[in-house]
């Protein structure tokens, strides 16, 4: 009887547990989309096929400002910015990370296309941005070395 | 390491604003092994929306590529002072966290 109690508790909890991841993520997925396709491929060709971005066309518009060398693959900061007109996307992808795609920022009426965040590289990797504008994609590819790569422990 | 607060700082510039904006978040990869040998699972935000005066300005969605207790700076074009920029986060385990500045 004991042992049939135990097993009624863990199978409620169980339940209790689909219910919640059951009704957490579908709100999750209402509120924001994340490509996950995208951010799965683990080469930059499969990201950009995800992006819908394969063969973007190369720009000297857009902006990389980078460390040449970074000390600290953990925190390696990257700004980026667009000078082509209508520019409504901004993505990274760092080539040899194990997921080369870092992020995707969209820009709406009321922000410019512009965008610095810290990223953590593996080791030393061409860095490209690909920038959208009217339907079309550029790339801009830049290398920074890296002394200490930012992914392991 | 649990996810904590933001802080945020917008600063009008000539013909358009600058916005820093910190949170603080374990952005754990996945890939990394904790003191125990295990590997420590994913946990990361995975978007971030920028909002002023109520509209959206900036979606983005973001990997565990990005360092941990990330800095965010973007830019607003124009802008002026007492308008309210909102930036709001969500995780891949759905947890979120937001804050509020006005420009000074």
């Amino acid at each position: 009887m004991k042992q049939r109690r135990r097993e009624i508790l863990v199978a409620a909890g169980a339940l209790a547990g689909a219910f919640l991841t059951g009704v957490l993520k579908p709100v999750a997925a209402l509120a924001a989309v994340w490509n996950k396709e995208a951010f799965s491929a683990k080469d930059a060709a499969g990201a950009l096929k995800a992006l819908g971005a394969a063969s973007p066309a190369a720009s000297t518009a857009i902006a990389i400002e980078a460390p040449q060398i970074a000390e600290n693959g953990e925190v390696v900061p990257i700004e980026i910015s667009s000078n082509i007109p209508g520019t409504t996307s901004l993505a990274v992808l760092i080539d040899k990370n194990p997921f080369p795609l870092a992020g995707k920022v969209d820009f709406m009426e009321g922000a410019l296309p512009f965008v610095k965040i810290n990223v953590k590289m593996r080791e030393t990797s061409d860095v490209r941005v690909i920038a959208t504008a009217g339907g079309k994609h550029y790339v801009a590819v830049k290398e920074i070395k890296v002394t200490i790569g930012g992914c392991g422990g | 390491m649990a996810a904590g607060p933001m802080k945020m700082r917008a600063t009008l510039g000539s013909g358009f604003t600058d916005v820093r904006v910190l949170m603080s978040h374990p952005m754990e990869t996945g890939q990394r092994k904790g003191p125990d040998g295990n590997l420590v699972p994913a946990h990361f935000i995975q978007n971030l929306t920028v909002k002023v005066n109520g509209k959206a300005v900036i979606e983005a969605q973001i990997s565990q590529a990005v360092s941990r207790n990330p800095v965010f700076s973007f830019r607003l074009k124009g802008g002026a002072k007492g308008d309210r920029i909102e930036v709001s986060w969500l995780d891949n385990r759905g947890e979120t966290n937001k804050t509020e500045t006005a420009i000074a």
